[in-house]
């Protein structure tokens, strides 16, 4: 014979990719060669790590979204987290990373198209998650506008605090999330057809979440951009007629949406 | 003048051979408000990752007050593909950070390609994977700058292909990056249920000389395709007597060794996380009687 024929190793070596091939399969085989005491292979053992798997990373999501949760049923939630996982299994080993796309997934998912709010609803979720953990920066001292001069004080940019955000809604996002999370008892009457812009902010430690004023997202959209102080107010005055620069921008410095201030 | 250390407002980082229990979130107020009696908290990595925010000034908080053991959980040093060098980085970086006496991480694999599997998945033990596990605990080791400890798994289903025990497995390992080990004696327990052998044996072969530190944990029981028990390392709920059991014969054979009591899920109230630690406290108290009456 000239050459060998093609034998299967004995025993049989599984590969940390066989492993994982067939984990992330519910119905692959469980791999020849992972066997239970008497020598024989063991898929119910195999499926105790699969098991695992999922589970775990469906309380990952669980724990990031409660309002979700609460909104959708736990039933319904779990199955929802399944399909997500199956399709976007996090790439790094810290979990409150994990999630970022969950809210454009049920965007696209065609049994919720019917609820088109739940996708900004895990949006403003992933909004706070991100706040909690963000870089700590003091927030600007609320004085410090009233020491610029007053020839100057249109001129004036903004640092962005790392823990700020702001989220833009068509729908009744920070009522939605209050009674779903923060403050269940409460008594809301959910206006679906009211749209509801929010500031997440952390000044400290504890992350706020605030409805913004008519055209406070604009205005605070603008100066996370980069925009003057004069330039922003105008977008959002000439956009939304009821916008208040004086309510907006006090809202902004009592809640640490900036962490600094300049006038070149 | 004088020279002011570093981090004056800290206890000493050394971790006492008293023991200690994993730190949870809903538990820290009532910790420092108590002043909690316990030896040391342990944390997982993973979970101080973020950039700033309530988990750091909280850890901060508790590492003021009593010395910090660092558990990863996530960097799958029995992978097949090179260590993530992001987060060997972010796990240096935490070690620099709060100063822990202890530092530990597992004998398992958790990410192959991209994909993060949040589980510790087994290996086989042969020639290859130990070779490979040696030279990802010497990088962990160069990396972080220090000395770790390797932590003995649960596990669902063996290798056929393996060629020698896990105890083997693990001395081969501590012989050749001179890491220590972590005995966690529920893991032995829940394996060695699981594979039917003795875990008297098992614990009697196991080179105690090693061991930095001891894991207590509950776990699930269940059954396999054969209706053999099969234990679940759930982590959910009280130590099993077993455990006790092995874990007192342990000390009282070797003395005492840092012991931590883990509770991930369905975590109880603090004072019922509080009570197994001080059942392992007093256990440790005992082996240590002998040495106090020869001191007097």
């Amino acid at each position: 014979m000239q050459s060998e024929m093609p034998v299967a190793d004995f025993p049989p070596k599984v590969s940390v990719g066989d492993f994982s091939a067939a984990l992330w399969d519910p119905d692959a085989e469980t791999p020849e060669g992972l066997i239970g005491p008497d020598g024989a292979i063991a898929p119910k053992r195999f499926s105790v790590y699969r098991n695992n798997v999922i589970v775990s990373l469906c309380d990952a999501l669980g724990q990031t979204f409660p309002a979700v949760t609460n909104l959708l049923g736990e039933d319904y939630f779990r199955a929802l987290a399944r399909a997500f996982v199956a399709e976007h299994p996090p790439s790094t080993p810290v979990l409150m990373w994990y999630g970022d796309m969950f809210a454009d997934f049920i965007e696209s998912f065609p049994p919720l198209q019917a609820y088109p709010y739940v996708p900004d609803v895990a949006r403003l979720e992933w909004a706070w998650v991100s706040a909690y953990h963000a870089a700590d920066a003091t927030p600007l001292d609320p004085a410090a506008i009233g020491a610029v001069s007053p020839d100057e004080v249109g001129q004036v940019r903004f640092e962005r605090h790392p823990a700020a955000a702001v989220l833009v809604s068509r729908w009744p996002v920070w009522d939605l999330v209050r009674i779903n999370r923060f403050d269940p008892s409460a008594k809301i009457e959910i206006d679906l057809h009211e749209p509801q812009s929010v500031l997440i902010t952390r000044p400290e430690f504890e992350v706020e979440v605030l409805l913004l004023r008519p055209g406070g997202d604009v205005f605070v959209n603008a100066l996370m951009d980069g925009a003057t102080l004069g330039g922003a107010a105008a977008a959002a005055g000439a956009q939304v007629p009821e916008f208040s620069l004086s309510d907006v921008l006090s809202d902004c410095l009592a809640n640490g949406v900036f962490s600094d201030l300049r006038t070149a | 003048m004088s020279v002011q250390p570093s981090r004056s407002q800290r206890v000493d980082a050394a971790i006492p051979a008293r023991a200690g229990a994993g730190l949870k979130a809903e538990h820290i107020r009532e910790i420092l408000d108590s002043g909690a009696d316990i030896g040391f908290f342990e944390v997982h990595a993973e979970n101080y990752m973020g950039a700033g925010g309530m988990p750091h000034r909280q850890l901060e908080a508790i590492r003021e007050k009593y010395p910090l053991s660092l558990h990863g959980v996530g960097l799958s040093i029995g992978g097949e593909q090179p260590l993530d060098a992001e987060h060997l980085k972010r796990l240096a970086a935490l070690n620099k950070k709060y100063e822990p006496g202890l530092f530990s991480e597992h004998l398992a694999w958790s990410t192959h390609d991209t994909t993060y599997y949040n589980d510790l998945l087994p290996v086989p033990y042969d020639k290859a994977t130990l070779d490979r596990v040696c030279d990802h605990i010497d990088e962990v080791q160069e990396v972080v700058g220090r000395k770790m400890l390797l932590e003995n798994p649960s596990t669902y289903v063996a290798f056929q292909q393996s060629t020698m025990s896990e105890i083997e497995f693990l001395k081969q390992i501590t012989k050749r990056t001179g890491c220590g080990l972590l005995l966690d004696v529920n893991n032995v327990f829940v394996s060695c249920t699981n594979h039917e052998r003795s875990p008297e044996e098992y614990l009697a072969d196991f080179p105690i000389t090693d061991v930095g530190e001891i894991h207590l944990g509950g776990h699930a029981p269940d059954r396999d395709d054969e209706g053999r028990p099969l234990l679940i390392d759930a982590h959910d709920r009280e130590v099993d007597d077993a455990v006790w059991k092995l874990y007192e014969s342990v000390i009282r054979e070797n003395g005492s060794l840092p012991t931590l009591v883990e509770w991930d899920n369905d975590v109880p109230a603090w004072p019922i996380l509080l009570a197994e630690a001080q059942a392992a406290d007093r256990i440790l108290e005992q082996a240590r009687e002998p040495d106090l009456k020869r001191a007097v």
